[in-house]
């Protein structure tokens, strides 16, 4: 087994994977058996702990818990936009960085930066990869949000090397987690298709639209948002629980810090139950006043407690695709990434937001896909063992920007058959140098033209039988015509050349080649396929 | 359903009638493999087709590395064929899968094939079908060596005891090159360590280290080899469980005695190896050699001591021999003047006798009695450099010089009066 791993490093929790050669992905469970870590540090005393045994610390000791400290590495504590943990209280250290002060053994405090944290908790991390392994860990790839910094990622690299893992790349959480889901499946990454990545995390939430074009992975947008995630949701479920508390005991559930705890903690759970089975029970001891509090809940109560937080995340998603400047209709595939995209509603939610030719992937539409929670870690590992073996060099090489910033197409080039329709062969946003191929016929004709074509952009609507009416609130475009069912199909636009093959015999096999190569010129070449052919070529600019 | 193109000729083949919209300039996401595969087109400069063909080459040498050329295409023997499978443990399982070539050294996805191969060859249905016997025999043995191969641990156990796979050492009385003959054996009982990976024995080049690494490492060779697959079948009736227990017994102490067994036999050959290594015997002389020199290195001090006194001792031995040489020699000279001394003396008295008798006794011969009393005298009287000056003076004087010599000489000695000539 390799020694490179890949980390996922979230606010809320982290996970961590290792990939073999042949790409099988093992998420690695910390000691305490957990693959998804909290990101989360506790201090008692002289003792330190770490993910869930941290985590749990948050009810009977939230001031040395530090925890949400992610988005604070390589900032300093007056660039902090927003500091809403619960847990320790983010104060401004002696050099201005963000930190945390930590009552340690015999009345001691200890403040403790947000990098010395980050570096502990990568410790963690280390020592349960190198338990699982049983080798020293010679490299990691971690990934961080697309909105890091480039200050943000130096820091972090030098964190993490501090914490004696050696980073090779950082790469952003949505190409990761877009990563994984392509190599599930070996044909995937070879189809060109545009993905909507939404990551719903537990504090925040991060979208992207991501085009795949002959394996290489373009961003077109991407959007954030703070303080939608999870945790919303268990606070919507906490009120509830609250209300009902209220009503049976007469008695605020929420009038101190350990019970408003202890109802959160206890939220998590019947959400995550409420993800996999329709009712959950929900029983706290002593909540408040002495009084115990038992009740059920089933999955109908629970989505129309979080409709609200649920519909935000929804219109989240449509705004990223808004931002992209496409339609909902130019998706193909949406994937939902995080622990709160187990949420059945959620998922159902955003399907229905788009087309039903788009594809949604989360767990409770389809049973192949992933576990949300691990994409971005196993993409993390995936990219770490492909890139184990190039050196340094090669890889920082590759990183630079003459290579990684490249020419995309801005409309898709094709050539039109004899039915007049236009058939792409490079696709908008593909980005070049590419080559291209497309094997065609000439019927019972002697003599064919190639035209090369820019394909134009349009929706074919159909109008269809009304009789299937599944949309919502959510779904306002097809709310006005509900029987019509719209399509993107692209039109032969501007003639850009034309190339004649002639002297065929009938229904002969022909290839047409398109080539863009770096500096922009266009090569078309047509030939017919057999033994010592000559292919016709020629060449167009931009 | 493929798409129709519209009919129609046109002059020209090919004609740009209209540029296309402006693009617009975007990020796009640094992800996935297909991005990789943009990036490394961009960064290298390579146009679509000069990538598809990079990918193609790819492509192909993916589907060479999955031909079945790597396990070949062998034919068991009739002898397997007909084994019993009630007996299928004596069978080499290997064979029987058709890789008795690769042996332990095949890897999952070969059994696999081989497998499937067999299968498809040996299936009862099949053999049926073509209307031979309706024999599954060899069927059941293949669908038991597969069970074995699939299981690691049965595997290895059938690995422990596949003696097939054996590279042996050269008998020892026979003349062999020690690389060649012992590099295979090492190499195949390698794949027993529980350590790896395994030093290899290497040839003449190897340095001392690396020779006592590989001896150090076979010394203490630590084997995985279990020897289950050779256990009686446990009987798992519950009627007799003591019978049952003593088969359990007596199999582990099996075990333990092949254990024993296998690991005196690699001590063996470890030992065997290490007596017979060019190497070491050249490592030895070497050493030998070194300590030699040292040993000489050390005792310089000494022995220059040694010299020097020994130089002294000689020259001490010389001088004294050279002078007793030198005494012997001034003695032998004096001896020698001495005996010249007489002579001449005798001479010189000779001559002095005889000059006065030369000169007729100074014409009076009848004094002659009385000058030779006094030359008898004389000659007595006189020292020897008296005797050579008088004699130089008499020989062939005449007469008045030898008796004027005879005189003074007389004068000298002051006896003038006691001569009866010379006075």
């Amino acid at each position: 087994m390799s020694a490179v791993i890949g980390i996922a490093f979230g606010n809320t929790s982290s996970s961590l994977a290792v990939a073999n050669q042949d790409g099988k992905v093992d998420v690695i469970a910390n000691p305490d058996g957990d693959r998804s870590i909290p990101s989360v540090l506790s201090y008692v005393g002289e003792d330190e702990y770490h993910g869930a045994q941290a985590k749990a610390q948050l009810v009977r000791n939230p001031s040395n818990t530090i925890t949400n400290f992610r988005d604070y590495v390589g900032k300093s504590f007056d660039e902090l936009t927003h500091h809403e943990t619960v847990g320790a209280k983010v104060i401004k250290t002696a050099n201005g960085q963000p930190g945390f002060e930590i009552a340690r053994e015999e009345g001691k405090k200890e403040t403790v930066t947000v990098a010395e944290a980050t570096k502990r908790h990568l410790k963690q991390i280390k020592l349960a990869a190198e338990d699982y392994i049983g080798k020293t860990i010679e490299g990691v790839v971690i990934t961080v949000p697309t909105d890091f910094t480039a200050q943000q990622r130096i820091e972090l690299t030098n964190i993490s090397n501090d914490a004696g893992l050696k980073v090779l790349q950082l790469i952003n959480e949505p190409s990761a987690a877009l990563l994984a889901h392509l190599s599930n499946e070996p044909e995937r990454l070879q189809e060109d298709k545009i993905y909507v990545v939404s990551d719903f995390g537990g504090v925040r939430s991060d979208a992207a639209v991501i085009s795949v074009r002959g394996g290489i992975l373009t961003i077109l947008a991407t959007a954030h948002e703070f303080g939608l995630g999870g945790d919303k949701l268990d606070q919507a479920l906490a009120d509830y629980f609250a209300k009902e508390f209220q009503k049976k005991y007469s008695t605020n559930a929420k009038s101190n810090a350990r019970s408003i705890s202890k109802l959160i903690a206890e939220s998590i759970v019947v959400k995550k139950t409420l993800s996999n089975v329709q009712t959950s029970t929900c029983s706290i001891e002593s909540l408040a006043d002495g009084f115990d509090f038992h009740t059920t809940i089933n999955r109908l109560r629970y989505e129309l407690t979080a409709r609200n937080v649920l519909s935000e995340m929804t219109a989240f998603v449509e705004k990223v695709v808004k931002k992209a400047g496409l339609e909902t209709l130019d998706i193909d595939e949406v994937l939902l990434v995080g622990g709160s995209s187990n949420t059945p509603k959620l998922a159902s939610n955003v399907s229905l937001i788009f087309p039903e030719s788009t594809v949604v992937v989360a767990p409770s539409l389809s049973t192949k896909a992933l576990d949300p929670a691990e994409l971005i870690c196993r993409g993390a590992a995936l990219q770490a063992s492909l890139i184990e073996s190039f050196d340094e060099d090669e890889v920082k090489e590759s990183l630079q920007p003459v290579v990684v910033n490249t020419q995309h197409l801005t409309n898709p080039i094709g050539i039109k058959d004899a039915e007049g329709n236009f058939q792409s062969i490079l696709v908008a946003e593909t980005a070049y140098p590419i080559k291209k191929s497309l094997e065609v016929t000439n019927g019972s004709e002697s003599s064919v033209i190639i035209e090369l074509y820019e394909g134009k952009r349009t929706v074919k609507e159909t109008v269809i039988e009304a009789e299937q009416d599944e949309d919502d609130s959510d779904d306002d475009y097809s709310d006005e015509e509900p029987e019509v069912k719209k399509e993107v199909v692209y039109e032969c636009g501007e003639l850009l050349s034309e190339l004649c093959l002639k002297d065929l015999k009938p229904n002969s096999k022909l290839e047409v080649i398109v080539n863009i190569t770096q500096n922009g010129t266009l090569h078309v070449s047509g030939r017919e396929l057999k033994q010592g052919a000559v292919a016709v070529k020629g060449e167009v600019t931009f | 359903m493929s798409i129709t193109l519209p009919s129609g000729t046109r002059s020209e083949t090919f004609k740009a009638v209209h540029k296309y919209t402006e693009p617009t300039r975007r990020p796009i996401e640094p992800v996935g493999p297909l991005f990789l595969a943009h990036a490394s087109r961009t960064l290298r400069g390579h146009t679509w087709s000069e990538f598809e063909k990079l990918e193609a080459e790819k492509n192909v040498t993916v589907v060479q590395e999955n031909g079945d050329d790597d396990i070949g295409d062998e034919d068991q023997d009739e002898d397997l064929l007909a084994h019993d499978p009630r007996e299928w443990k004596s069978a080499d399982l290997y064979a029987v899968l058709g890789l008795s070539k690769l042996r332990y050294r095949a890897n999952e996805d070969q059994i696999r094939r081989a497998h499937r191969k067999q299968v498809l060859k040996h299936h009862p249905d099949k053999k049926s079908a073509s209307g031979g016997l309706e024999q599954d025999g060899f069927f059941k043995i293949i669908q038991k060596a597969f069970e074995i191969m699939l299981d690691s641990n049965k595997r290895q156990q059938y690995d422990s005891v596949d003696t097939n796979a054996d590279v042996l050492p050269p008998p020892a009385k026979s003349k062999y090159d020690f690389f060649e003959a012992f590099g295979p054996v090492f190499e195949s009982e390698a794949r027993f360590s529980k350590k790896q990976p395994v030093p290899l024995l290497g040839d003449a080049s190897a340095t001392k280290e690396q020779v006592d690494e590989f001896y150090n490492f076979w010394g203490k060779f630590d084997s995985w080899k279990t020897f289950e697959f050779k256990d009686d079948d446990v009987p798992d009736d519950t009627a007799n469980r003591d019978h049952k227990r003593y088969i359990e017994r007596k199999n582990i102490a099996a075990r333990k005695k092949f254990k024993q067994e296998d690991n005196k036999r690699v001590i063996d050959l470890v030992e065997r190896a290490h007596l017979e290594d060019p190497r070491i015997k050249a490592f030895k002389d070497e050493a030998k050699k070194e300590k030699e020199r040292k040993k000489w290195e050390r005792e310089a001090g000494s022995r220059q001591a040694a010299e020097a006194a020994a130089a002294k001792k000689a020259a001490e031995e010389e001088a004294a021999k050279k002078a007793a040489e030198d005494a012997a020699a001034s003695k032998q000279n004096s001896k020698k003047a001495k005996e010249a001394a007489k002579a001449a003396k005798k001479k010189n008295k000779r001559a002095v006798r005889g000059s006065v008798k030369d000169v007729d006794f100074f014409g009076d011969a009848a004094q002659s009695a009385g000058i030779e009393e006094d030359v008898d005298y004389l000659l007595e009287k006189f020292s020897d450099v008296q005797l050579g000056e008088v004699a130089a003076k008499v020989t062939g004087a005449d007469a008045a010089t030898v008796k004027q010599a005879f005189v003074d000489v007389a004068a000298e000695l002051g006896v003038s009066s006691s001569l009866k000539y010379f006075k």
